[in-house]
């Protein structure tokens, strides 16, 4: 019995040393039992972005009738296709330099937490929780021909002539701006609010007044969060579908590249096309996010406090 | 930071209404607050370009900043690159080159470490003694105080409680709680005995204590206090100021120890003694009358009444 006890004991010692030494040699190459952790998360990007993706890529290359890139040179060829690209351009360019342009200077004016912040924080997180068909619907209702603001108007003769916000590339516009502004100024806010706030006090015991501050002090700081937000704005404009065929006109100035996709797969049913034009929808985006970012390296983009503490 | 009463002036400018910017006096601050994405010269020379001088006079004026500071060579450095005592200097050059009236300077030495705290604490004594500018500077530390001070404003819950050269706060506290400031470690409090002129006698139970009353005494009791460093081993002249305890702790620090000393009713005193003690060891110390200060009960002095 005490042998036998011993012998488990050696056995148990025995194991925990080799575990111990595989633990050891995994540690040698560089491997944490911990990374583990991290086959969920890849499995899921694998399994429904990297596949799907790499799916959508080489059907993109099997079109139905026609040599390997039929389908690239149809969009390019086609005078419904091509032009998708410049019409998607001229509403989420303007949609991103308004949202970002715009809620800058605000969030620089709420960067002091005030009872302000905290309410206009709550009223920019409607928009975002409510999602873009839900806007869409609103602003059919309140910007159309017989809307509230139009009748509004009309009762106080303050503009007579008919109003036309929706059902053309203003509306689109419009409904761009108010779903992607929220994000863009939450994004701002979170960057300006950790800036050091002694780094501005520091530049007005210097002779900055709040104009100098932001020039010198908070824009250069800024930069590299602003490029972010610009890409992460012009991304979510430029994928835009259900306010472009809500509240544009899907076969005129609001036609925009992911229409083209959905009536290539959906109406049409060549999903070879649409992969392909979704392809070139993803290829025209990272060049500009490519742009965005590479300008990026001009700036300064250490650490954002001026010392310890 | 509205005022609840009265103005700030310099010189004849009134300056608690005027927006920071128009201040005119340079800063310090507590964590250096450089601005992280400008170069060294470019932080020395900030408020220069925003005073509107050019490239051509600038220059040399950052230069000579950063000579007054001995960062020369260091200029095209980010202060991220810089340790903390010399991204202090930066901040301390920054603040200096735009020649200000005023400097003030926030607890500059509070976010360094203890050898780096001595060094750029004589630094800044030197580049003041050089520079020879009116400055503020606001300090915990009455070492610090002491060392760099021309003057001492002493504060407590926003009252001046004493404004004096640094030998007459280190020697002769105006109150309690700035006798407790500089160092004097051993408060009792004891009955009045008798008090002749400025002179008051004061007993506990086995204690029995002549010294100079500060203030005007209130009541009966009356707190006397005493610097560890003043109390000496051995019996008083005639035995007076003479207390006997035993040794209860000893703190050994090299030149001296810190030894608590503690009578047969408890009372326990802090002593600094050069001489060896033994714990348990039997004692007498004795202090001089003129260094035992005599202060009213605290209780009785809130701050808003100082001398």
């Amino acid at each position: 019995m005490t042998a036998a006890t011993h012998g488990n004991t050696r056995d148990a010692l025995n194991d925990a040393k080799r575990i111990n030494a595989a633990s050891q040699r995994a540690a040698r190459v560089g491997l944490d039992p911990a990374l583990w952790l991290v086959v969920p998360a890849a499995a899921f990007m694998l399994l429904l972005f990297i596949y799907p993706f790499l799916y959508g890529l080489a059907l993109s290359f099997a079109p139905k009738e026609g040599d390997w890139l039929a389908n690239y040179t149809h969009f390019f060829t086609t005078d419904n296709l091509w032009p998708t690209i410049a019409t998607t351009l001229k509403l989420a360019i303007p949609a991103t330099l308004i949202n970002v342009g715009v809620a800058l200077p605000i969030a620089f004016k709420m960067r002091t937490k005030t009872r302000y912040q905290r309410w206009l924080t709550t009223i920019l997180v409607i928009p975002i929780t409510l999602g873009t068909v839900l806007i869409a619907e609103g602003m059919l209702i309140y910007l159309g021909p017989k809307g509230w603001l139009s009748q509004f108007l009309q009762y106080f003769h303050l503009y007579d002539a008919p109003i036309r916000l929706t059902h053309n590339y203003w509306g689109v516009l419009l409904s761009l701006i108010v779903s992607g502004f929220p994000f863009a100024f939450l994004l701002i806010l979170s960057y300006i609010t950790g800036i050091d706030p002694v780094l501005a006090r520091a530049a007005s015991t210097l002779g900055a007044d709040s104009r100098a501050q932001f020039r010198h002090i908070y824009l250069p700081l800024l930069a590299p969060g602003l490029a972010m937000c610009f890409c992460l704005s012009f991304v979510q404009a430029f994928s835009v579908f259900p306010s472009a065929v809500l509240l544009g006109s899907p076969a005129g100035p609001t036609r925009v590249i992911s229409i083209a996709a959905y009536e290539a797969a959906f109406e049409v049913y060549d999903y070879s096309l649409a992969s392909a034009i979704a392809m070139i929808m993803g290829f025209v985006q990272l060049i500009i996010v490519a742009g965005v970012l590479g300008l990026r390296g001009v700036f300064y983009r250490g650490p954002v406090t001026g010392g310890k503490g | 930071m509205q005022l609840s009463s009265g103005g700030i002036w310099l010189d004849k400018t009134r300056i608690d209404t005027l927006p920071p910017e128009k201040r005119g006096f340079g800063m310090v601050f507590q964590n250096y607050a450089l601005f992280p994405h400008m170069t060294v010269a470019k932080n020395i020379g900030f408020g220069l370009k925003m005073r509107g001088v050019s490239g051509s006079q600038l220059t040399p004026r950052v230069a000579h900043a950063l000579k007054l500071v001995q960062l020369t060579g260091q200029e095209h450095k980010l202060p991220a690159q810089l340790s903390g005592g010399q991204q202090q200097r930066v901040a301390i050059a920054r603040a200096i080159v735009i020649e200000p009236p005023l400097i003030l300077m926030d607890e500059p030495l509070s976010n360094l470490d203890a050898k780096l705290r001595l060094e750029t604490r004589s630094e800044i004594r030197r580049i003041h003694r050089e520079l020879g500018r009116s400055t503020i500077y606001v300090t915990h530390d009455q070492d610090e105080a002491l060392a760099l001070a021309d003057r001492i404003v002493v504060m407590r819950e926003g009252v001046v409680q004493q404004i004096a050269p640094p030998p007459e706060v280190y020697a002769q506290p105006a109150n309690l709680h700035v006798a407790r400031f500089m160092g004097y470690r051993n408060v009792l409090h004891l009955d009045v005995e008798s008090e002749v002129d400025d002179r008051v006698t004061l007993t506990a139970s086995d204690i029995r204590l002549t010294g100079v009353r500060k203030q005007p005494l209130l009541g009966k009791r009356a707190a006397v206090a005493l610097r560890p460093d003043e109390i000496a081993l051995g019996e008083g002249p005639d035995g007076v100021n003479t207390i006997t305890g035993r040794v209860a702790n000893v703190e050994y620090g090299g030149r001296d120890s810190l030894v608590d000393i503690v009578t047969a009713a408890g009372t326990v005193l802090h002593v600094r003694s050069a001489a060896p003690l033994v714990l348990d060891e039997s004692v007498r110390v004795h202090i001089r009358p003129e260094r035992v200060l005599v202060y009213p009960d605290e209780a009785l002095t809130p701050a808003r009444e100082v001398a």
